[in-house]
């Protein structure tokens, strides 16, 4: 082939490239890259949503962070969620998945039972919550009396309201389990075998083979578990209005009051550029995690 | 020896009776939820607990479904649900052999890009995706909701089939390109059925995720009928506070469609969940 035509074949290949890929480089630059560059531009003006955003420099992060103490409480109610759900959702699920990997012919039942909570709708599974953690008439409480226990107010509790919502969030764990359990049928059956002969107990092959040898999968759920639990709203905008005392408030519900009840959308776009750089890191980590993975 | 067998013995009666606890633990909420949905008014949330209807009350089903257009929010969430399915599949898969199966100058660049924005924290997005959708003018209508599936149907997917379409044999594409088959005409008809499996997982995800969004309708849908069922269901109890047994008719009517997709196709959802989750 001709140089010349050559060229032009890639060209016309390169062409065809792009076409294919058009749908997908909209929707980055639409939906995802300019979104971002805009909310740090809003981050620094006064924007009601009608009216042209005014410039007022940092002077809304100055407020969020001096003046302003319900953002912290939101940031520290987020923090309390991400870690409690994530660390109890992570260690729960790595034991059940390893009771349900020696579980033989009946895992594939207790799998079934265990992930059913996952493709639940949110917005009933909310409204049954409310239910169980009635204080007087639910469910959870009256179990408890069972023991003597004089179960908490949960909900309308601000020192319970969070654990509610946590506990809630463990019904989701059928995910975790199954992930887990797909590493753990990655792990070789030899090393357990080389180790049951050295002398060891169970116990011990838990700690010294299985996390060891499950160390990427944990650390992936940690970070993919931290990122998506950072954006709890539906439970706070349903089960408690970010109530009792503004000990649900997480960071989002407190976006979405501002930036689509009080129309203070520059503010409200501070916000979520401070969660954004906190949690970038995460996201740069989980970046690499896949780029290892797909080398071309 | 037979204290060894003793040993085992033990061991899984406790493993079971562990496992059978946290079964039932796990399936109590879900009984309760359709329990309370057959149950009398007086029957609901009594002390002590009142675990079977006495008798059951089928008729909470008729209420619920009358007490709010159920059906036509049925509908809406079926009718987004579809649109997104059907844009994903197309669109991810097109992007997907395109950062597969051809190439163009800056592709890895942009697919380095595309695995970034798979995590990206989505608070950041928010508003600014609002304001576009606004000056559309298209607050109010299904366009928000419909057109990003559209438009690559998100990161994650065009990831996965990504990922897939690696694993096909380039020499198998090269031999129809040089019969002179078009790059479309590769694309669908030798590597979209090849790739079944993953395209029904990427479906299976779409439907899940349209069905349970929330934020989305709650943002974008103000006019009632246009509703979904998530935030139909929202306005339903905030009107009848206290009518427990109906809510959770109608919460219960909103799940069934998932429970029975999760039935018939629990392989390929618990296996996609696995693939995607593990991060291999």
């Amino acid at each position: 082939m001709p140089e010349e035509s050559k060229r032009s074949f890639w060209k016309r290949k390169s062409v065809i490239g792009y076409l294919f890929a058009a749908p997908w480089i909209i929707g980055l630059v639409c939906f995802i890259l300019g979104p971002i560059v805009a909310s740090f531009f809003l981050s620094f003006t006064t924007y009601d949503g009608i009216n042209p955003p005014k410039w007022i420099g940092f002077m809304n992060y100055k407020i969020l962070f001096t003046l302003d103490p319900s953002f912290l409480k939101a940031l520290g109610n987020t923090f309390y969620y991400m870690f409690g759900s994530v660390f109890l959702k992570v260690l729960l699920g790595l034991i059940l998945a390893v009771l349900l990997n020696n579980a033989g012919k009946f895992m594939g039942i207790f799998r079934t039972i265990f992930f059913l909570p996952v493709v639940l709708p949110a917005v009933p599974v909310m409204f049954l919550w409310m239910m169980l953690f009635n204080p007087t008439n639910g469910l959870i409480n009256q179990f408890l009396g069972i023991f003597g226990i004089n179960g908490p107010l949960w909900l309308n509790s601000p020192t319970w309201s969070k654990p509610a919502i946590i506990l809630m969030s463990l019904w989701g764990i059928g995910g975790i389990i199954v992930i887990f359990l797909a590493g753990l049928q990655g792990i070789p059956t030899e090393l357990y075998e080389a180790a049951e002969l050295d002398g060891a107990n169970k116990i011990q092959l838990f700690w010294k083979i299985t996390v060891p040898m499950l160390r990427p999968v944990i650390f992936f759920n940690v970070v993919t578990g931290l990122i998506g639990a950072s954006q709890v709203f539906a439970e706070a905008y349903i089960m408690t209005g970010g109530g009792p005392l503004e000990s649900t408030t997480f960071v989002n519900l407190m976006i979405y009051k501002l930036a689509f009840k009080d129309v203070q959308m520059g503010y409200a776009s501070a916000i979520s550029v401070v969660m954004f750089l906190i949690l970038v890191p995460l996201t740069i980590v989980l970046f690499r995690i896949y780029r290892r993975q797909a080398e071309f | 020896m037979r204290s060894q067998k003793k040993m085992r013995l033990i061991r899984e009666i406790i493993l079971y009776s562990v496992l059978t606890l946290f079964s039932v633990i796990f399936l109590v909420p879900l009984f309760w939820m359709i329990s309370t949905s057959l149950k009398p008014e007086s029957q609901v949330m009594t002390v002590p607990v009142q675990w079977l209807p006495k008798p059951p009350q089928w008729r909470n089903y008729i209420d619920a479904v009358k007490a709010f257009p159920f059906f036509r929010y049925f509908w809406n969430t079926s009718f987004l649900a579809i649109l997104n399915v059907v844009g994903t599949l197309f669109s991810a898969s097109l992007v997907a052999y395109s950062f597969s199966k051809l190439r163009w100058k800056g592709r890895n660049q942009l697919f380095y890009i595309t695995i970034a924005t798979m995590f990206i924290p989505s608070q950041v997005l928010i508003i600014p995706t609002y304001l576009i959708f606004s000056k559309l003018g298209w607050i109010n209508t299904y366009l928000p909701l419909v057109v990003p599936a559209f438009c690559g149907g998100g990161a994650f997917n065009i990831f996965l089939l990504r990922q897939f379409f690696v694993s096909i044999p380039d020499e198998l594409l090269e031999a129809a390109r040089i019969d002179g088959a078009s790059e479309f005409r590769i694309y669908s008809q030798i590597v979209l059925p090849l790739s079944k499996p993953v395209l029904f997982t990427v479906s299976i995800f779409t439907l899940l995720f349209s069905w349970n969004d929330f934020f989305g309708p709650l943002l974008y849908l103000h006019d009632p009928s246009k509703w979904t069922l998530a935030v139909g269901l929202r306005s339903f109890q905030q009107q009848y506070t206290t009518t427990w047994n109906l809510l959770m008719a109608a919460s219960t009517l909103t799940a069934l469609p998932l429970i029975i997709i999760y039935f018939i196709f629990q392989k390929s959802i618990t296996s996609g969940f696995a693939l995607s989750g593990s991060g291999k």
